[in-house]
């Protein structure tokens, strides 16, 4: 049997008024590193088989601050048929609600050998509202070939169009994924988003982070961070640079391909 | 679509490589893939071309037909904004735009192109006029699509005649065997386009290519290049 649930959470200032799991999207309150709350997608977010539909809501209101984690990589893996039972679906809605943040930060997806994966985020950002966003495809487990992993995310902020990203890789995937316009044989592949009101007025500048990524400043006030790497470590590794200094003011957290400090005093518009 | 339509002559001069609009001096990203050795040969240049094509040739294949059907090109403009995050690429686009408009308002002058000059004078988004372009020309949303997909191939081929001294006949090969895969992306840009008339244009197609995205930045940053982009 195929399995469809949602976990829905809601933040406001005052706490958690909405926090719950369902089948094997179980969700927790965790202890936050700052304010604010932190919500942690236990084990359960790994695996969803081929049918499945997965989905989590998440909104956060007016001037709430919430991090949602996940405890473990999720695992994409082939139905119990064995592919006729069609692809599993896994949707993410987030909505941020004016001078509200959310860090949206998951473990990994990892496409399995002959899995097959719809991803679809959304993001509805308003006008004053800041968003961190850590998104990791892995394609094949260790050593095997990857499954077909078919993902879009979408921003819009203040009803706007901000960000729109379609990636497909696999066999399943149009032809050409593997070749140098697209992932040139590399295994995993990243985004970091950024967006907050403070980089309209101090947008960052653009810059390579090594060979195999770059950072970005969008058409409106934000800044993408797009990788790719030869395995999971390598890809957080880059993308970890960035966030540390993002989120904690890590003062040597952006580095060049020769291993060099390169403060950029903008990316601090965050906090 | 105003008056008869138009036969393939107009498609042909617009599809045209010789057609003044500035594209013979973009690779479409080839001039950084032979320099970080991800194209040594034809068989790389297919796979290049072939991502090239379900990726930021889909997408701009779709932004056109779109704009030739007659949606907004504002907010096609801003579509293509969203699914452009390399600032590089974004000003290579709008800068093949201006070229464009001004070509076109000499070949196929007409009010909607002007209305769009005026709107953004530091140019839109090359699908965006290569649509409205099409539509002045009275050609059909379809043709659009064809025309921004075989600009996504054709660029990158020529380019690496030059860039790799690859064999011109094995480069048109090239082309010639992606032509099922180029028809089949440019049905799925035109039906896409349609349901944007009704769905708004979040349903356009945003396929991306990492690389090209993170090729475009590094080789913004050449002091010298054989290839604007």
């Amino acid at each position: 049997m195929s399995v469809r649930a949602t976990a829905r959470i809601v933040a406001t200032r005052a706490g958690l008024p909405v926090l719950a799991g369902e089948g094997p999207l179980a969700v927790r309150r965790t202890r936050a590193e700052g304010p604010g709350s932190r919500v942690t997608v236990i084990g359960a977010m790994s695996a969803p088989l081929g049918g499945d539909r997965l989905a989590v809501e998440v909104a956060v209101r007016e001037g709430a601050r919430l991090t949602v984690d996940s405890a473990a990589a999720t695992v994409a893996l082939p139905g119990r048929r064995d592919g006729a039972e069609g692809p599993a679906h896994y949707d993410i809605r987030l909505t941020v609600a004016d001078d509200a943040r959310l860090n949206w930060l998951p473990q990994q997806l990892i496409s399995a050998y002959r899995s097959e994966l719809r991803m679809r985020t959304r993001v509805e950002l308003a006008a004053t509202a800041r968003l961190v966003l850590r998104e990791e495809q892995v394609l094949g487990r260790h050593g095997e070939p990857p499954g077909t992993l078919l993902s879009r995310l979408t921003v819009h902020r203040a009803g706007r169009p901000l960000l729109d990203q379609e990636s497909a890789y696999g066999p399943g995937a149009p032809g050409g994924w593997d070749g140098g316009a697209v992932l040139g044989g590399y295994r995993a592949a990243g985004q970091l988003l950024c967006v907050a009101p403070g980089f309209d007025e101090r947008p960052v500048e653009a810059r390579m982070l090594g060979s195999t990524a770059v950072l970005t400043p969008l058409a409106g006030p934000g800044f993408l961070v797009t990788a790719v790497a030869p395995d999971a470590l390598r890809l957080r590794r880059v993308l970890d640079g960035v966030l540390d200094r993002v989120l904690n003011g890590v003062p040597d957290g952006v580095r060049d391909e020769r291993g060099n400090d390169v403060p950029d005093e903008a990316l601090d518009a965050y906090r | 679509m105003a008056g008869a339509q138009a036969g393939r002559a107009a498609l042909l001069v617009l599809a045209d490589g010789r057609f003044p609009a500035g594209g013979h001096a973009h690779s479409g990203g080839a001039e950084q893939a032979v320099r970080a050795g991800r194209i040594r040969d034809a068989h790389d240049l297919a796979e290049y071309c072939r991502g090239r094509l379900h990726t930021a040739g889909l997408t701009a294949a779709a932004l056109a037909a779109a704009a030739a059907g007659g949606l907004d090109p504002l907010e096609l403009d801003a579509a293509a904004d969203a699914r452009t995050p390399s600032p590089a690429l974004r000003a290579t686009a709008r800068r093949l735009g201006r070229q464009l408009m001004r070509a076109a308002r000499a070949t196929w002058p007409g009010p909607e192109l002007t209305a769009l000059a005026t709107a953004l004078p530091r140019g839109a988004h090359q699908p965006v006029v290569l649509g409205l372009t099409a539509r002045s020309a009275a050609l059909t949303p379809e043709d659009a699509a064809y025309c921004a997909l075989y600009e996504a191939v054709s660029g990158p081929a020529t380019a690496t005649v030059r860039l790799l001294g690859l064999d011109p006949f094995e480069a048109t090969a090239v082309l010639a065997r992606l032509a099922p895969e180029l028809d089949e992306a440019a049905a799925r840009a035109t039906a896409r386009a349609a349901r944007a008339a009704h769905e708004g244009t979040d349903v356009l197609p945003a396929a991306a290519g990492p690389l090209l995205d993170i090729a475009a930045e590094a080789h913004a940053a050449w002091p010298v290049r054989l290839f604007a982009s």
